[in-house]
């Protein structure tokens, strides 16, 4: 007999600083199908936008999210400059692309943290987030602040790199290189995580395509796409990098894309600050004409697309944001259903959203009875898992 | 391909078509489109040239909407913008999930945001305001008052 259970998942978390609302059904431990709600942190950022000045949006934008902080603002000054044609100094080119690269370091290194935790490494979960302190401490000197760095600016940005800060820069670099070459050993080498994690949550290549998903959810599924490539912006075509995909589209693959993509952007703040020349940083333009202007940048988690229609004045008549998530989010509905709900938390955390509240699940089954189930029961299912796999494969309990 | 090819081959796949083609720098195309074209377009440069689709915007023109689709391209440094312009007194257009799963929310959020009616699209019900939002009160259209709303849930209680 088969019996449906619906699992309502969120919408608040005091911990997390984004509310979304799934609902599960699950039939025994399988999920069969899944409904999202969002909205509950709208904050009408586009409507605030139309009543402020174009210098002021830059800085509204960077507080859509806390941890891709300088994508939005990329993004936007991209969107403006597009509209007027100002060109930009080739140091202020660089400083974007430096900013850019250390922000996708600590924002993959964040998620790899918080995998480990769902799973139950939680050794990996504190290592990865201690070797993040480097980026931010570095984000701390160059910008002044660990996050909302608001560096970016029409024509420009708003602060040197000083030359004394470069060999400090360096050696983190290398600091997190020996830290990323440890977390792909322990990672990607681990048997149980292998066995854990591949085959889980598979987002087709088609499927990828239809709900154009973006960034490592959709590169990991084998789809060759990366903004930063496909329309440069700052001075990504002046470095060497490459765009790394996975064709197996598992959370296994996901993991692999974002630790291989570390790499490179480690590679590629070491080129910029290597090839920087002593400039000028801002090219200062006045005014923004009447026109349109459309700017996309790669954000750790996908594209961030940002349109602004100017009417000639000081504030837009209208600013569109999409940020990655909106698409990947729907792509749940392909990988989640069919799976045991053990792994639910995993592939929902695979596509990196910034992370949703996993707090008040409730269990309600068809006689209205309700079982509260938190987000820490959820997360425990994940790690039990883990573990009951772990001794079943080396003969040992998980530490 | 290059990018040219991609303009060329919209331009010979609908030569009757296009009402405007507008090519505002080397990376950015706008084409003016007539509402009713629009999933034969959104099929041929998203089934037939590959291309991403981004998102779409909409702006409330005061006498009617415009609704842009905005399309990336891989390599090319390409974005297409399609641009439909709906009457205020007639504010359908086609939807086109069908066509692609990826525009499902976006459509959602400008049908409840701008109150544009997508024909045929799945699943249209209400994914960022809540469900006690009254009828017929779109938040980003230009004759929206904070007051309306107020008044309308007062009305309701």
């Amino acid at each position: 007999m088969s019996h449906k259970v619906t699992i309502p998942i969120g919408p608040y978390h005091s911990l997390q600083e984004e509310p979304e609302f799934y609902q599960l059904t699950v039939d025994g431990e399988t999920v069969t199908d899944i409904d999202v709600r969002i909205g509950y942190v709208h904050r009408g950022i586009e409507k605030v936008a139309e009543s402020k000045s174009f210098d002021k949006i830059i800085f509204l934008v960077e507080r859509i999210c806390g941890i891709c902080s300088t994508s939005h603002p990329m993004a936007s000054v991209l969107a403006m400059e597009d509209v007027s044609g100002v060109e930009v100094p080739d140091r202020a080119q660089y400083i974007r692309t430096i900013v850019c690269e250390l922000e996708r370091i600590h924002s993959h290194l964040l998620w790899i943290g918080l995998a480990g935790h769902f799973l139950g490494y939680n050794t990996v979960w504190m290592w990865a987030w201690k070797y993040r302190e480097i980026v931010c401490d570095i984000f701390e000197a160059i910008t002044g602040n660990r996050q909302n760095y608001g560096m970016m600016k029409i024509g420009g940005v708003r602060r040197d790199i000083e030359d004394e800060y470069l060999p400090g820069i360096m050696k983190g670099m290398d600091d997190v290189l020996r830290a990323l070459d440890m977390f792909k050993g322990a990672v990607l080498d681990d048997p149980v995580l292998a066995a854990r994690l591949k085959g889980v949550g598979i987002l087709s290549k088609a499927d990828a395509l239809s709900y154009s998903a973006l960034g490592p959810t959709s590169r990991a599924s084998g789809v060759d796409k990366d903004v930063r490539r496909d329309d440069p912006y700052a001075a990504y075509d002046r470095v060497k990098w490459n765009v790394i995909t996975q064709k197996d589209g598992d959370v296994f693959a996901k993991a692999v894309v974002r630790i291989l993509e570390s790499y490179e952007s480690v590679s590629i703040v070491k080129q910029c600050l290597q090839k920087m020349q002593k400039g000028p940083i801002d090219s200062d333009p006045k005014e923004l004409p009447e026109g349109e202007g459309i700017g996309h940048a790669e954000a750790p988690r996908g594209e961030v697309f940002h349109y602004v229609k100017s009417d000639g004045t000081n504030s837009p008549e209208r600013y569109k944001v999409r940020a990655p998530t909106f698409m990947n989010f729907p792509t749940f509905k392909a990988t989640v259903i069919g799976e045991t709900i053990s792994d639910a938390t995993i592939i929902l955390a695979a596509i990196d959203p910034c992370y949703c509240c996993t707090e008040r699940m409730t269990v309600v089954n068809r006689k209205d009875k309700k079982t509260i189930l938190t987000g820490e029961d959820m997360i425990k299912m994940s790690q039990d898992k883990t573990r009951r796999m772990y001794k079943r494969m080396t003969g040992k309990e998980l530490a | 391909m290059e990018r040219k090819d991609i303009i060329s081959a919209i331009k010979d796949k609908f030569p009757k078509r296009i009402k405007k083609l507008f090519e505002k720098s080397t990376r950015r195309v706008y084409i003016d489109i007539d509402p009713k074209d629009l999933t034969d377009f959104v099929e041929f440069i998203f089934n037939g040239q590959d291309a991403r689709f981004c998102t779409a915007s909409c702006v409330d023109m005061r006498n009617g909407m415009e609704i842009l689709y905005h399309f990336s391209f891989a390599n090319m440094s390409l974005v297409v913008s399609l641009r439909v312009y709906l009457d205020k007194n007639n504010l359908s257009i086609d939807s086109i999930t069908p066509i692609m799963k990826g525009a499902e929310w976006i459509e959602r959020e400008i049908h409840e945001l701008f109150g544009v009616d997508f024909k045929n699209h799945p699943n249209l019900i209400k994914l960022l305001l809540p469900d006690n939002w009254p009828e017929g009160l779109y938040p980003l259209r230009r004759d929206y008052k904070e007051e309306d709303y107020k008044a309308r849930v007062k009305e309701e209680e």
